[in-house]
């Protein structure tokens, strides 16, 4: 068994908020996921881009 | 005995249909005949549409007898990914829970553009549950299967749309390409797939999976008929949004126009890391046969790719939402537990990468000031084992199923197109993408229509266990 971090409390959490329902026997593979989408999500966030930058989809009325 | 046209082009079944060598109806039986005979060895269809085809079939031949103009897919046997709508089907995409769904009461616009060119649809085609798969495999209906080795993966997740075209069950099949869903296929399948420009093709009456990055395009064994597939899809449609209101480029007429001219480079950097040698084989012959001798290092592909499946997940995670609250047994495991995880991305950081895209695409942009195209490896090997989970890329143990469309993802971040041209290598296939700025499909055409001349491209027949 692992050892709880921060990460566990965020996804007990983000679970709970979003009434999502986690077993026990899939949550490893939940935290798996979740440990890569965001060092995916850290390597964008650490690009410096321009702050007026709009994101790529721009809605017209 | 009838003459066999399970070998023959979507182009030269049309000819034959036209100068009444052969009827559709004729070709209609020999391919519902093959796919009885050969499905259970692919898995590559989910339904077959016999008694719809056969109407079809039967309208076309009454057309030409009447002495009326035939479409240019007249009589051409197609079949789609489960997740186009197909009229009387509930569409599936790949998932348990959807096949609970109403049927469909209308057809795909693709299906319709496609049929009233001539083409007959007979079926549709298995795939990775819900799009979100690189594989091919499919927990509810089983893997569909490589046709040049059974025991290998088509790629995902348009998968059966691979084996179909390849196994010769159909000279052309549609799909969507998200990430990498056309190109990964036809890379290990060893057949042509052009994903178009993001926008080209309406979206229109199917199952979505990520609106910011779904692409439609067709899967064939030759360039002419991907052109042909294409333009007779091309054009706005009210019914989707995201659709350019922008009107039919049609590739055909230019396809045999040659690259004199045309400047094209290989990508190097991100997308020279992990090649298998296969990989690194088919970029050297293309690149040898194109005279390719400038490279082009693409900014922050990894950073793209990263974006993209930030993206992803948690878009696909908006979308089932609902499902996963509910219905979570009901979803292969590998589905569900990335959807849950990408429901927990902080917005800010997909934002992040929504803003990180506008940037990409303005550099990506401006290195078609110096090029017309670039070519790049679709995918970093061969087909691996299906149910292997992992591979080793550049010393490195990586997992299969996010990583089969590493090279495929930076390029569909920015939605510009690529045909995937099969390199023949024994004793497997595998593709290369020609990358051509926004709207250029004819210019990704053209190149492959060239290789295809030159023998560096073509789509292998496979000797199929128990064919004739």
């Amino acid at each position: 068994m692992t050892t709880r971090d921060t990460l566990d409390d965020y996804l007990d959490g983000a679970a709970g908020a979003l009434r999502l329902p986690i077993e026990t026997a899939w949550r490893p593979a939940v935290k798996a996921n979740l440990e890569m989408l965001l060092a995916f999500a850290d390597l964008v966030d650490a690009f410096p881009l321009p702050e007026e930058m709009p994101p790529a989809p721009v809605y017209r009325a | 005995m009838a003459p066999d046209y399970s070998d023959a082009s979507a182009g030269e079944i049309a000819a034959a249909v036209a100068r009444g060598e052969t009827t559709a109806a004729a070709v209609t039986e020999a391919t519902l005949a093959r796919i009885a005979r050969l499905n259970p060895l692919l898995n590559a269809f989910t339904d077959v549409t016999a008694e719809r085809a056969r109407r079809r079939a039967k309208a076309i031949d009454d057309t030409r007898a009447a002495g009326r103009a035939l479409g240019p897919l007249a009589g051409v046997p197609f079949a789609v990914k489960n997740l186009f709508a197909v009229e009387g089907l509930p569409t599936r995409a790949g998932s348990k829970i959807n096949r609970e769904r109403m049927p469909a009461p209308k057809d795909s616009p693709l299906i319709e553009r496609l049929e009233a060119a001539g083409a007959v649809l007979v079926g549709a085609l298995n795939m990775g549950e819900y799009a979100y798969d690189f594989t091919g495999e499919n927990l509810h209906d089983g893997p569909s299967r490589n046709p040049h080795d059974s025991q290998h993966m088509t790629g995902g997740s348009s998968g059966g749309s691979g084996s179909a075209v390849a196994g010769r069950l159909v000279p052309l099949a549609l799909g969507s390409d998200t990430n990498g869903s056309i190109r990964v296929p036809s890379s290990l399948c060893g057949i042509f797939g052009l994903k178009p420009t993001y926008g080209r093709l309406s979206l229109a009456r199917s199952f979505p999976f990520v609106a910011s990055l779904d692409h439609f395009g067709p899967f064939a064994r030759t360039a002419r008929d991907l052109a042909l597939a294409y333009d007779a899809m091309q054009g706005p449609d009210p019914e989707d949004p995201i659709c350019a209101d922008r009107a039919a480029e049609l590739a055909l007429p230019t396809l045999d126009a040659g690259i004199a001219g045309l400047r094209i480079a290989r990508a190097i950097g991100y997308f020279n890391e992990g090649l298998l040698p296969e990989a690194e084989e088919a970029l050297t012959r293309v690149a040898a046969a194109l005279a390719v001798s400038g490279t082009i290092e693409i900014p922050e592909a990894r950073r793209a790719r990263a974006a993209a499946y930030v993206i992803t997940a948690a878009e696909g995670a908006a979308l089932h939402l609902d499902r996963l609250r509910e219905r979570p047994d009901d979803f292969d495991p590998a589905v569900r537990d990335r959807l849950i995880a990408g429901a927990m991305i902080p917005a800010a950081l997909v934002m992040k990468a929504q803003q990180f895209r506008r940037w990409y695409r303005a550099r990506v942009l401006a290195l078609f000031d110096g090029v017309d195209a670039i070519i790049a490896p679709a995918t970093p090997c061969t087909a691996p084992k299906i149910g292997q989970k992992t591979f080793v890329l550049n010393g490195v143990e990586l997992p299969v199923r996010p990583n089969l469309g590493l090279y495929t993802q930076p390029i569909s971040f920015i939605g510009l197109p690529v045909v995937a041209v099969p390199v023949p290598l024994s004793p497997l296939p595998i593709g290369v993408q020609i990358i051509a700025p926004p709207w250029r499909e004819d210019v990704a055409l053209r190149i492959a229509s060239v290789l295809e001349q030159a023998g560096i491209a073509a789509a292998p027949k496979p000797a199929i266990e128990g064919a004739a």
